[in-house]
């Protein structure tokens, strides 16, 4: 982790294992839906099971990439280890837009299964509310010109986030099953086999390291955007 | 020092031009709009009460959360309290108790009025008053950590309640579920819950805003 805080050895290494990187995500994630569209359909869900490969890997990963978000921010707070300001600011946009993914095929299977795109299940709530978090964080981000406040300023709301996160959770959770737990028909079908499992494990491995790829991507082009301005600066001065 | 800094913050806010009366126009003003939105309705009204109250009040008090440090930090204040042999996260605490003096206590003293409007009963009234005093603290401190971070910001009150409204959904959750159970005649935890989270939060706040601050003020 320290011996990345050099953002030159950083980018030396990345470049090396970024095709790699790359050559895996397509391989896991192309098997993962080639396998999911091939997989049966459900005797309950019909064929909108295969929704779940898409859905479930990029719920699971929203909330990854809050936890990694915290990780980063913590290590940037307390070591102001340089890389991880990039790494926070970079992974932001990537777990918000895991959670709209989350959201929009979790809508789309609701509409068939529950007869409503969106029904205010504990779920569902806490994930539109971790969507809310996700923006704000990218706002102050955005809203605080210098970069080094706008980081630190940035890793106190993620580190807030986090700490708060569960208790939401739990007061979300609360809510539902004090005000409508019965009227929520949930497709419960019968435990997970097989032929589903496969496709699922190895999308959510596709997602995972297709976030690791494009968080790749994102730090790299940070840090080869700072590098440009910091020259731009200085053939300015 | 730290009477003076509160009864300082406390005079500004009550005084011309000041954030507290303004904050209880706006708390009436919105609960006088949700009736003639979903009409008059008597027993409609009384099962949106709760929420439609806690949802005021919440955003009641964040409208003059934005400015809670950061017009001292505009005219210099705010550097000569940090020059004060006090901690920042002091001073947070301070102005959060001051913030919830001249703005959550108030809003709490109005709700049974507004409680009656909307046609609850006694005890639904006595729980929501409760309520907000139980959880409206947990408003002033949540949101002074949102203040903080964006203090330098210019147009901060934009990005403020992005960032503390989701935090906030525990208090407006419990709160109004107090109410509605009280309404249902039912027992349940919500006022504890909503206690806990408000003890949690006004404990650990000072800390989260007094960073921010200083961050704000270094370099």
């Amino acid at each position: 982790m320290f011996a990345f805080a050099n953002p030159k050895r950083f980018m030396d290494a990345s470049s090396a294992f970024l095709p790699w990187l790359v050559v895996a995500t397509v391989l896991t994630l192309g098997a993962g839906v080639v396998l999911g569209f091939l997989a049966p359909p459900d005797y309950q869900q019909g064929d909108t099971v295969k929704l779940m490969f898409l859905h479930v890997p990029a719920a699971w990963s929203a909330m990854m990439v809050y936890g990694l978000l915290a990780l980063t921010s913590l290590f940037s707070l307390v070591w102001r280890h340089p890389l991880s300001d990039v790494a926070a600011k970079a992974a932001a946009p990537l777990g918000a837009m895991f959670t709209v993914l989350g959201l929009i095929t979790g809508a789309l299977w609701g509409r068939p299964m529950w007869g409503a795109y969106w029904v205010w299940d504990a779920r569902l709530t806490s994930f539109l509310l971790l969507l809310f978090i996700y923006l704000g964080y990218i706002a102050l981000w955005s809203a605080v010109e210098d970069e080094v406040r706008a980081a630190r300023a940035a890793a106190i709301l993620a580190l807030l986030g986090a700490v708060n996160l569960p208790v939401i959770e739990f007061s979300v959770d609360w809510w539902n099953t004090l005000h409508q737990g019965e009227s929520i028909a949930r497709a419960g079908g019968p435990r997970i086999s097989a032929v589903f499992l496969w496709p699922l494990a190895l999308s959510a491995l596709g997602y995972t390291l297709l976030f690791f790829t494009l968080w790749t991507v994102r730090i790299r082009t940070e840090i080869l955007e700072r590098r440009a301005r910091s020259i731009l600066l200085g053939g300015a001065a | 020092m730290i009477g003076a800094l509160l009864l300082r913050d406390m005079r500004l806010a009550t005084r011309a031009g000041g954030s507290a009366a303004l904050a209880l126009a706006f708390f009436a003003a919105v609960a006088t709009l949700v009736p003639l939105g979903v009409g008059a309705d008597l027993r409609l009204l009384m099962r949106i009460a709760s929420g439609v109250l806690w949802v005021a009040a919440v955003l009641a008090a964040l409208l003059s959360l934005d400015r809670l440090f950061q017009a001292d930090f505009e005219d210099g204040s705010l550097d000569v309290i940090a020059l004060a042999p006090l901690s920042l996260e002091t001073v947070a605490a301070t102005k959060i108790a001051a913030h919830w003096l001249t703005t959550g206590l108030p809003l709490t003293l109005l709700s049974p009025l507004l409680g009656v409007m909307f046609g609850l009963p006694p005890r639904a009234i006595a729980v929501l008053t409760l309520s907000l005093a139980i959880g409206t603290p947990a408003v002033s401190a949540l949101g002074a950590i949102g203040a903080g971070l964006t203090m330098s910001i210019r147009r901060g009150g934009l990005i403020l309640p992005l960032l503390v409204l989701p935090l906030l959904a525990p208090a407006v959750i419990f709160g109004a579920g107090a109410v509605q159970a009280a309404l249902d005649g039912l027992s349940s935890g919500a006022l504890l819950f909503l206690a806990a989270f408000a003890v949690a939060t006004t404990l650990l706040s000072p800390f989260a805003a007094g960073a921010a601050v200083r961050l704000n003020l270094a370099g």
